[in-house]
């Protein structure tokens, strides 16, 4: 056991004292074995996850994540960080609060500092009709345990007084406010769990895109990778907006588009927005990154792509959201922006299940918001790998619930992935 | 981007609306296996990383439905026609085959 094994106030003071000398590597660099029991196909938050959770909470062994580029550089490392569990139907509420219970100890169980900051979340409505909406989904989740209060326009105003709140189309007229929700810091997360997992021995390699699935007399039987053939007993794929590419290599057609989801961070100003905030009457959210920038987005660009870049139409849409609902805005500048590839299910709701071929598991369909999802996403997958049944709180997520009319549409709109 | 609409020219992107593949088509109701048909007619999609033959809708200028030839990793546009045409002119596909 070196000092760095474990993280602490003692061994922070014990590496300034040596001028910060000793760090090691937070996980080990490995090559690919020949074979393993589980292999996971993707090196994002939910990949780790799964894979930490294998092997701590299911006794796995002989466990590797292999992913294309470099871990957090996909989805995990671009979104815009926020949690919650603010849903509405009943196949996802017990999940995504069972998400949030395991960001509430996420920081004690993998000992590592992912700034989890229940900063709250609060969506605005400006109509009574929204107002009610927004007092359904409340009650929704109160019967599941989940905390919402709903506001008045004054009790808004006590939490954000900046915002417009007599714009004469989109007064403001109250929110929804989950005080448990927030943000934390994304790519902390994929470290976080990339060296838990390390440390219970699963290889995380690196650079190793798999380019087929060999799959013989209806089983997956192992991974063509960009370094080497790699047997496994079951192989789970969690690669994001790339689902549809690597099911395809096993000759499976999802129920997902793939489409370009952008973010925007404006230059470092002094602290002013406390949570997050969400404008009703348009796609705009907001919070403010701990070291000043704000952060923020709106719609995906709603057209298939794997460019990992957007358009200008959504950066004028989501500016133009943005001066509605907070005019200071106009004020900063834009710095950065970028793009990240999401996974548009059919009903705007995940997949956790198996395929039709045996040995080949499927975690998919996570759209804009399985950030959130990662701790529970990791932790279902791995039942799921381990049990051969879904988790309690992911039984909804089936592959089959379009054939069998049990889509979970909470936006309710239809077959149209653009528009969940 | 910007699309090139066979009636107007080439248009910014804000004034279209995107409908998905244009590959996709109908099942016969009438077929044996209509059922199965139609669950992947309404809900599977390839969604392939390249060429893409797709649906636009020219909604802010000519109102006419579009097919466009575009590549999702790059977002170029290779051919666009109106979609009562038949979609776009296969030699184009050919000619990117080519290219
Ligand atoms: C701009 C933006 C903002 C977002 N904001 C939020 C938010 O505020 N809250 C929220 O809850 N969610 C948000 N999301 C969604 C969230 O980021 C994703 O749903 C989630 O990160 C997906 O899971 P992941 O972390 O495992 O994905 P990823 O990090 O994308 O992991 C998938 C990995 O698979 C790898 N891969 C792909 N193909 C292969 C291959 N052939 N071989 C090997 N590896 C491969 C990729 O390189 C990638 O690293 C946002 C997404 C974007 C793009
Ligand atoms: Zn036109």
């Amino acid at each position: 056991m070196t000092t760095n094994d474990r993280y602490s106030i003692f061994s922070i003071l014990r590496q300034a004292w040596r001028g910060n000398t000793g760090w090691k590597p937070v996980w080990r660099d490995v090559a690919p074995k020949p074979a393993y029991d589980v292999v996971i196909v993707g090196g994002g938050g939910h990949g780790l996850a799964t894979a930490y959770y294998l092997a701590s909470q299911y006794g796995r062994r002989r466990i590797a994540v292999v992913e294309k580029g470099w871990i957090g550089s996909g989805n995990v490392g671009r979104n815009t960080t926020i949690i919650r569990s603010n849903y509405l139907l009943p196949g996802n509420v017990p999940f995504y609060e069972l998400s949030m219970k395991l960001w509430e100890g996420l920081e004690q169980d993998i000992n590592y500092n992912a700034m989890v900051s229940q900063r709250g979340v609060l969506n605005l409505y400006h109509s009574d009709a929204q107002r009610d909406a927004y007092a359904r989904r409340g009650n929704a989740m109160r019967l599941h345990g989940v905390d919402a209060e709903l506001l008045d326009a004054a009790k808004v105003r006590r939490l954000v007084p900046f915002l417009d709140f007599e714009n004469a189309r989109f007064p403001i007229r109250g929110g929804l406010l989950q005080r448990r929700g927030g943000t934390v810091r994304h790519d902390a997360v994929a470290w976080g769990y990339a060296r838990a997992a390390d440390r219970l021995g699963v290889d995380i390699i690196q650079n190793c895109e798999v380019i087929g699935i060999r799959v013989d007399g209806g089983r997956a039987m192992g991974l063509d990778t960009s370094r080497g053939y790699i047997g496994a007993r079951q192989i789970g794929v969690s690669v994001a907006g790339s689902s549809s590419r690597v099911a395809a290599m096993a000759g499976l057609r999802l129920p997902i588009e793939s489409h370009v989801l952008q973010a925007f961070v404006s230059e470092a100003v002094k602290p002013f927005v406390g949570g997050v905030v969400t404008f009703g009457a348009g796609h705009f959210y907001i919070s403010q990154s701990d070291k000043g920038g704000l952060v923020f987005g709106g719609d995906i660009d709603g057209y298939n792509s794997y460019a990992q870049r957007g358009n200008l139409p959504v950066m004028e849409d989501v500016c133009e959201g943005g001066m509605a609902l907070m005019p200071r805005l106009g004020r900063v500048r834009m710095l950065r922006q970028w793009g990240g590839l999401v996974d548009m299910s059919m009903d705007g709701s995940p997949i956790i299940d198996r395929t039709p071929v045996e040995g080949l598991y499927l975690n998919a369909g996570w759209c804009y918001g399985g950030f959130k999802a990662t701790p529970a996403a990791g932790l279902c997958f791995a039942h799921l790998l381990s049990c051969d049944e879904p988790h309690d709180v992911a039984r909804g997520y089936r592959l089959d619930r379009f054939a069998t009319g049990h889509a979970i549409d909470e936006k309710g709109m239809g077959p149209y992935p653009n528009l969940h | 981007m910007r699309i090139n609409c066979p009636c107007c020219g080439e248009r910014s992107l804000d004034e279209f609306v995107y409908y998905g593949d244009a590959d996709l088509r109908r099942p016969d109701p009438q077929d044996e296996e209509a059922g199965a048909k139609f669950i992947a007619y309404v809900y599977e999609r390839t969604n392939p990383s390249g060429f893409h033959r797709e649906l636009w809708y020219h909604g802010l200028g000519c109102r006419t439905w579009i097919v466009a030839e575009r590549d999702t990793r790059t977002h170029e546009i290779y051919a666009t026609c109106r979609a009562v045409d038949g979609g776009a002119p296969e030699g184009a596909a050919a000619d990117r085959e080519r290219s």
